[in-house]
C-alpha cells in the first residue's frame, strides 16, 4: 500500500527528505525518490519538503483487510493514571476480538511513569502494549501525540482503533483518521463486529432522537470513539503473559509548533451541566433540614445537588445550581428529584437524563409523568435510607476491586 | 491578519419522523438556525479583528439556504462570506466534510487563523475542526476557553482538557475550536445589515475546488456509511416501587446497581 506519493514534476531532488527521514526509509535512485519498507509514516518528509512535492495518499477501496488486523486502543492518561474509559474500551475490544480471533493491543503515550501505567493494562487483557515515553509527551499537544500514534498504527496496522471520547480523545481521533484517510465514528454507544471484521457502530444521530448504524467497509483502520461509562469495563486477567514494548521516540516526534506555556491540573469539580448524577431538591423538602439530607445523598452518590426555582428564590443555592428555564439544562445519567412537583419549566430542562427517579409523597405530582422510577413516599424517610445504602456499597467497593 | 470562521446551519428542532415500516428517517424538521457554538467562533474572530485589524471570512458547506446565516454574519461584522454548495458535496462524513472545507480554505487563499465552534448541535461529534487542521497540515487546539493574547505571528490560548487547563501558544497558520461562553456573541446590527444588503454571498461548487478528484468529496469520499437508522429503544415503562420505605430504597438501589450507575 502506498502511503506517500512523490510528485516528480515538483521534486527538485534536493535530498532534504532523505536526510530528514529518521528511519532511513528514503533514497534517491536514478533521479527519483524511492521509499522502502522502513517508512513509519511519521510524515516528516512531507513537512520538510521545500517544494511540497510529497503527499499522503491511501487509495479508497484498495484496502486488504487481511493486512490490517487486531484492535489498537489508545490508552489515555489522566492525572498520572490510566483514564478509566480505557478499561471499558479494553472490555469491549476483547469481546469483539474473541469473535474474529484478533488480539487487543494498546498504545500509550506520555512522560515519565508511562511504562508503569502500561503494565496496568496487561492485567486487563491487553495482548501487547506499545509505549512511547518521553518528557516531551508530558503535556498533550495534538501534533506530537498524533505523530506518535500514527507511528504505532503504521507499524502494527490495526483493523480498528478505539479511542475514549474525552476532550483529549476527540482532539486526537479526527487528526488520526484524517491522516489515514479513513472513517471515524464518534460517540458510539454500541459496538460489535462482523465476521468480515467490519465493526458495527451504533450512535445516536440528530440529538438522540434516532440511532444510526454505521460501517466502514472499504478502508482501514476503522476509528471509533466511545464515551466514558457507556461500556462495561474489562475483567482482570489472572496471569497476564503479555508484554510491554518500548517504542523509540525520535526528537522529531516530540518537536511541536505548539508551545506549552503553563499547565494547571484542575481539581475535580464539575458544573451542573457536566454532572452525571444530580439530586434535585424542590419545595417538598421544605426547609434547610430537607435540603441537607438531599445534599448528603448527592455527596454519597458522587454527584451534585440542584434546586428548583422556588428553592433558589427562597435562598437555597444560585442559578448555576438551578434546573429549569431560568437556570440550567441538564442531561445527566441519573437524576433523583426529591419533593419536586414537576412544573414544565423544570421538567423540560431535565428530561434528557437517562434515568429519572422521582420521590414525592403526592401521587398526583406532575413529576411522576416523566419519571422512570417512581417512589410515592415521604422523602424524609426514603432519602436517608438510600444514602446509607449508597455509602455501604461504596465502602465495600473501596476494599474490593471496583474495576 | 486573515481569519476564517467555519460555520454550519443546523436543524432548529430535533424532531425526526421515522417511517415505521422501513425504520428509516422520513423527514427532519425543516427549520434551520446557525449552530449556536459557531456564534462564539465568529464573535472571537470579530474581537481579534478589532484588536489587530484584518479580515474575517465566514465559510460554510451546505445548501444555498445557508445565505440567511451568512447575512447574519455580515450583520455581525464579517467581511466576506462563502458557501460551498454542490450536490457532489452531499452525504459527506467527517473526512469528506473536513476535506471540502479545507479545499474551500485553500481556494480562499488560506488564513492565518481558522476558528470553529467546538461542535455542532446536530452531529455533536466535535471532529470536523481538528480534521480540517490535519488536511491543511497545521497545528490545532480544541476546546479553547479563553484567548489570552494574539499578535501578528501567534495566538496564546487557554485550552480545557477536562482534567487539565493548559495555556499554549501556537504560531499561524493554525486552527482553534472555541468552547461556548468564551465570549458573548453580539447581536446582528441593523445598521450593518442595511450596509451589507448589497454585499454578495459567494457560492462555489465542485468545479471551483483546487482538487478536482471527485472521489474525495461527498458520499463517495466518505469512508463511513450509514447502514440503517432506527428509533431508539422505547424508554422503559414506568416502575412504581411498593412496600415500606426500606423496601423502596432497596429496590431503587438494585436498579442503580444493575444500570451500572453505582
Amino acid at each position: 500500500m502506498d502511503f506517500l506519493k512523490f510528485d516528480s514534476d515538483k521534486c527538485s531532488l534536493c535530498g532534504i527528505c532523505v536526510k530528514k527521514c529518521p528511519f532511513g526509509a528514503l533514497s534517491i535512485e536514478s533521479n527519483t525518490i524511492v521509499l522502502n519498507e522502513k517508512c513509519r509514516m511519521c510524515r516528516l518528509c512531507i513537512r520538510n519538503c521545500p517544494e511540497k512535492a510529497i503527499h499522503f495518499e491511501q487509495q479508497i477501496n484498495s484496502v486488504d483487510k487481511n493486512v490490517w488486523r487486531n484492535f489498537l486502543i489508545f490508552a489515555e492518561q489522566e492525572r498520572g493514571d490510566i483514564h478509566p474509559v480505557v478499561f471499558e474500551l479494553l472490555g469491549e475490544a476483547r469481546k469483539m476480538a474473541a469473535k474474529v480471533g484478533y488480539q487487543v493491543r494498546c498504545v500509550i503515550i506520555g512522560g515519565t511513569g508511562t511504562s508503569e501505567n502500561a503494565r496496568k493494562l496487561l492485567e486487563y487483557g491487553a495482548d501487547k502494549v506499545y509505549v512511547y515515553e518521553h518528557p516531551g509527551f508530558e503535556t498533550f499537544r495534538a501534533d506530537c501525540y498524533s505523530d506518535a500514534v500514527s507511528d504505532c498504527i503504521a507499524s502494527v496496522k490495526p483493523s480498528s482503533v478505539l479511542i475514549g471520547a474525552t476532550s483529549l480523545g476527540r482532539s486526537l481521533a479526527p487528526r488520526l483518521s484524517t491522516r489515514f484517510h479513513t472513517g471515524l465514528t464518534a460517540d458510539c454507544t454500541t459496538l460489535d463486529i462482523k465476521a468480515n471484521t467490519d465493526m458495527i457502530q451504533i450512535r445516536p444521530a440528530f440529538g438522540g432522537n434516532i440511532m444510526a448504524q454505521i460501517a466502514i467497509t472499504h478502508s482501514r483502520p476503522q476509528f471509533a470513539t466511545v464515551r466514558y461509562r457507556v461500556m462495561d469495563p474489562a475483567a482482570k486477567v489472572p496471569h497476564p503473559t503479555s508484554e510491554v514494548i518500548r517504542c523509540p521516540v525520535s526528537e522529531d516526534m516530540v518537536r511541536s509548533k505548539i508551545g506549552v506555556v503553563s499547565v494547571n491540573i484542575l481539581e475535580k469539580k464539575k458544573t451542573l451541566e457536566e454532572e452525571e448524577i444530580i439530586v434535585a431538591v424542590g419545595r417538598g423538602a421544605g426547609n434547610e433540614a430537607g435540603a441537607a439530607i438531599c445534599r448528603e445523598l448527592a455527596e454519597a452518590l458522587g454527584g451534585q445537588l440542584a434546586y428548583t426555582r422556588p428553592m433558589v428564590e427562597n435562598g437555597f443555592g444560585d442559578t448555576a445550581h438551578q434546573i429549569g428555564l431560568s437556570g440550567r439544562t441538564v442531561r445527566p445519567k441519573l437524576i433523583i428529584t426529591c419533593g419536586v412537583s414537576g412544573a414544565i419549566q423544570f421538567t423540560s430542562c431535565m428530561t434528557g437524563a437517562e434515568y429519572i427517579v422521582a420521590i414525592n409523597n403526592d401521587p398526583n405530582a406532575q413529576i411522576f409523568k416523566c419519571a422512570n422510577y417512581c417512589i410515592v413516599h415521604d422523602l424524609y424517610e426514603i432519602v436517608p435510607r438510600l444514602t446509607s445504602l449508597v455509602k455501604n456499597r461504596k465502602e465495600g467497593n473501596d476494599h474490593g476491586i471496583s474495576l | 491578519m486573515k481569519i476564517i470562521v467555519c460555520m454550519k446551519q443546523v436543524p432548529a428542532g430535533t424532531k425526526v419522523e421515522i417511517d415505521p415500516e422501513t425504520g428509516s428517517m422520513k423527514r427532519m424538521s425543516e427549520e434551520a438556525r446557525t449552530n449556536p457554538y459557531d456564534l462564539f467562533a465568529l464573535e472571537s474572530a470579530l474581537q481579534l479583528k478589532e484588536q489587530l485589524s484584518g479580515t474575517v471570512s465566514v465559510l460554510t458547506m451546505g445548501p444555498p439556504q445557508a445565505e440567511e446565516m451568512m447575512r447574519d454574519a455580515y450583520a455581525m461584522g464579517a467581511d466576506e462570506a462563502t458557501i460551498l454548495s454542490d450536490r457532489k458535496f452531499a452525504g459527506a462524513d467527517v473526512l469528506a466534510t473536513s476535506y471540502t472545507l479545507s479545499q474551500g480554505i485553500q481556494m480562499l487563499g488560506g488564513a492565518d487563523l481558522i476558528i470553529c465552534g467546538k461542535q455542532t448541535t446536530d452531529g455533536d461529534t466535535a471532529q470536523v475542526g481538528p480534521a480540517i487542521a490535519e488536511h491543511l497540515d497545521i497545528p490545532h487546539a480544541a476546546w479553547v476557553s479563553e484567548i489570552l493574547d494574539a499578535d501578528e505571528h501567534s495566538i496564546r490560548v487557554r485550552q480545557n482538557l477536562a482534567s487539565v487547563s493548559q495555556i499554549i501558544e501556537i504560531p499561524y497558520p493554525c486552527l482553534i475550536t472555541v468552547d461556548k461562553d468564551i465570549c458573548v456573541p453580539r447581536l446582528p446590527s441593523y445598521r450593518l445589515m442595511c450596509r451589507t444588503k448589497e454585499r454578495p454571498v459567494k457560492t462555489f461548487g465542485f468545479k471551483d475546488m483546487p482538487d478536482q478528484n471527485l472521489s474525495r468529496y461527498g458520499l463517495i469520499g466518505s469512508p463511513t456509511s450509514v447502514e440503517k437508522m432506527f428509533a431508539p429503544p422505547e424508554t422503559e415503562k414506568q416502575v412504581y416501587f411498593d412496600g415500606s420505605s426500606q423496601e423502596k430504597a432497596n429496590a431503587l438501589m438494585n436498579i442503580l446497581i444493575s444500570k451500572r450507575i453505582l
